[in-house]
């Protein structure tokens, strides 16, 4: 009984140690990397590492970018995946079942294989370097369209769309005066998912983006590289694009959390 | 007189209207999804396999078609193979432990417990955090003067250790990124399983003096056996494809050689890594041979995908 929370206490310091531990070398001073032992507690300098990093790199703009992408990705993703989520849940119409088995199917699909001809796509459509390329591909997902599906199927009441159809809603009608309310906390959840997964993104935006029109992830890889080597800098930077998140995240954790359950169960 | 056909037409208009509204709608709401797949997900696919038979690089204007060609320079190449041993050696160094990790946290998870939630959260907040975050925090951990992992070894007597200079311990070191990312994750999927599995059966089990660990073993393992498939099948799968974490690794521990060999001696150089190098990285943007290598890393991912899931459907209570 005891050792079980010892446990689960030592599982949770090695969680948010690594965390805390950035945040104290990146509010050091460079020479403080070199003592034996490491320090342990914040030091003063956090502001002033946090103004060097963006100088070195356009960090402003990869927040801009970064908050524009994740942003229209899950307004877009929420939308998209309610929608055809309350077609499979609650509409009845031929190829249904297949059509749904697919789009799990699909998700086990490496989308990372046809990184060359999505790149080369993505220079036809003269994309490369912008935001499009980030915020297109990613307009709806497999997972955003089964999570919705799955919510709605058991939290909305069939019999409240007959109500809504015997007072003479179309379809679009009921999706709009009906299920997109009752979707609301399920949504939430899968827009706070895709905006963390989105903001996190970093193999994409690397390929597909320049260094001078960057995204926070590719910024920080920037920051991270060789050629600067200043462990300090790198983790004020990380420190700055890494902590919002993890506030949002200390805040909602515990609705995410059940998000993620629930998505994964019957996966 | 005349308003009466008038009303007839429209109420017959209308009711037109409304049996296609209920046919025809369902698809268009489904359709954003296929349509974009289509576009960003299936067309690259099979594309690659078409560019994957040319001699085809971004700087030419004319492709030639090879056949089989890249496929067979492809599997003389020594790096390519070198690709393959770190994927596989930093796939099962990071994946086994951490599952039977998850499964171990989310069964001390799965009683009454005080600060159920802080727990939870905890677990998840690795995940939160980014690739790029996650590589930049721990290659200073990791790193061979001042690093605290090195500093904690010393009280053993061990030596400064350069992690990412040598195979076994650059690969040692990306495990234990990777681990700290997605074992909470998995933990929290195994939980959610666990939850399903009806009480009376520990309840008996208790009853019949079975210990902790024999009641882990079997009711627990054989009754989430399922969830466990899915999660080998996915960890397989992500897996195969690790790339972020060796490309900035080498970046960020300094090492030298460029951000896509993989360290200097492509000590920890993936395959995913090894098809950016080729396709990217390269000064002469090699698509038709990074395709090649794209179209054998898939035929891999299959492939073990594939046995790991019969060996998990496989195995029968005793998976640990």
């Amino acid at each position: 009984m005891r050792l079980r929370y010892l446990t689960l206490i030592a599982v949770a310091f090695f969680s948010a140690f690594p965390l805390y531990y950035s945040v104290v070398v990146a509010s050091r001073h460079n020479s403080a990397l070199a003592q034996v032992p490491p320090p342990l507690i914040p030091g003063g300098n956090f502001f002033a590492n946090v103004s060097r990093v963006f100088d070195t790199v356009p960090f402003g703009l990869a927040l801009v970018n970064s908050l524009i992408v994740a942003g229209s990705i899950s307004i877009a993703v929420m939308f998209f995946s309610t929608l055809a989520g309350f077609a499979f849940a609650k509409l009845a119409f031929r190829g249904r079942n297949i059509m749904l088995v697919i789009t799990v199917a699909t998700m086990m699909v490496p989308a990372q294989l046809g990184i060359i001809p999505l790149y080369m796509l993505m220079v036809k459509l003269e994309w490369t370097g912008t935001n499009y390329a980030l915020i297109v591909p990613a307009l709806v997902n497999a997972f955003g369209v089964f999570f919705m599906t799955q919510y709605l199927s058991r939290a909305l009441p069939t019999e409240l769309l007959e109500a809504g159809r015997v007072d003479g809603c179309s379809t679009w009608g009921l999706f709009w005066h009906v299920v997109l309310p009752a979707a609301r906390p399920a949504a939430a959840v899968l827009g706070m998912l895709t905006f963390m997964s989105a903001w996190n993104d970093y193999f994409w935006p690397l390929v597909v983006l320049t260094p001078d029109n960057p995204t926070v992830q590719v910024a920080l890889s920037t920051l991270a590289s060789g050629y600067v080597n200043d462990y300090v800098l790198g983790l004020a930077g990380t420190a700055i694009g890494t902590l919002p998140l993890v506030a949002v995240f200390a805040l909602f954790g515990k609705h995410i959390i059940g998000g993620i359950m629930q998505g994964a169960v019957k996966g | 007189m005349s308003t009466l056909p008038l009303a007839i037409t429209r109420r017959r208009r209308r009711s037109v209207r409304h049996t296609l509204d209920l046919r025809v709608s369902p698809y268009a709401y489904v359709a954003p999804f296929f349509l974009l797949f289509c576009a960003f997900g299936l067309f690259p696919l099979v594309y690659t396999a078409w560019v994957s038979l040319h001699e085809w690089t971004l700087l030419s204007e004319t492709q030639e078609f090879v056949g089989l060609g890249n496929y067979s320079t492809l599997l003389a190449d020594a790096y390519f193979w070198n690709a393959t041993f770190n994927t596989l050696s930093i796939g099962v160094l990071s994946t086994v432990p951490q599952l039977a990790l998850a499964i171990w946290l989310a069964h001390l998870l799965n009683r009454r417990l005080r600060f159920q939630t802080l727990f939870r959260v905890s677990l998840l907040l690795p995940n939160v955090t980014s690739v790029v975050a996650v590589v930049v925090i721990f290659s200073q951990l990791f790193g061979r003067d001042f690093g605290m992992i090195n500093w904690i070894l010393s009280w053993f007597g061990v030596g400064n250790i350069d992690w990412a200079a040598g195979t076994a311990t650059s690969h040692i070191a990306l495990s234990v990124m990777i681990m700290w990312r997605w074992t909470g994750y998995n933990a929290l999927i195994f939980l959610a399983a666990m939850q399903a599995v009806p009480r009376e059966l520990y309840e008996a089990a208790t009853l019949d003096g079975a210990s902790n660990f024999k009641q882990l073993r079997s009711i627990t393992i054989p009754m989430i056996r399922p969830t466990i498939v899915f999660v080998v099948i996915v960890s397989t799968i992500g897996a195969m494809q690790i790339i972020a974490e060796p490309m900035l690794f080498g970046q960020s521990s300094g090492g030298g050689g460029g951000i896509a060999t993989g360290g200097p001696d492509r000590q920890f150089q993936t395959l995913a890594l090894f098809v950016y190098e080729q396709g990217f990285a390269n000064s002469t943007f090699d698509f038709g041979y990074a395709s090649a290598a794209s179209w054998l890393m898939f035929l891999a991912v299959v492939f073990v995908a594939g046995i790991n899931f019969l060996i998990t459907r496989r195995v029968k209570g005793g998976l640990v």
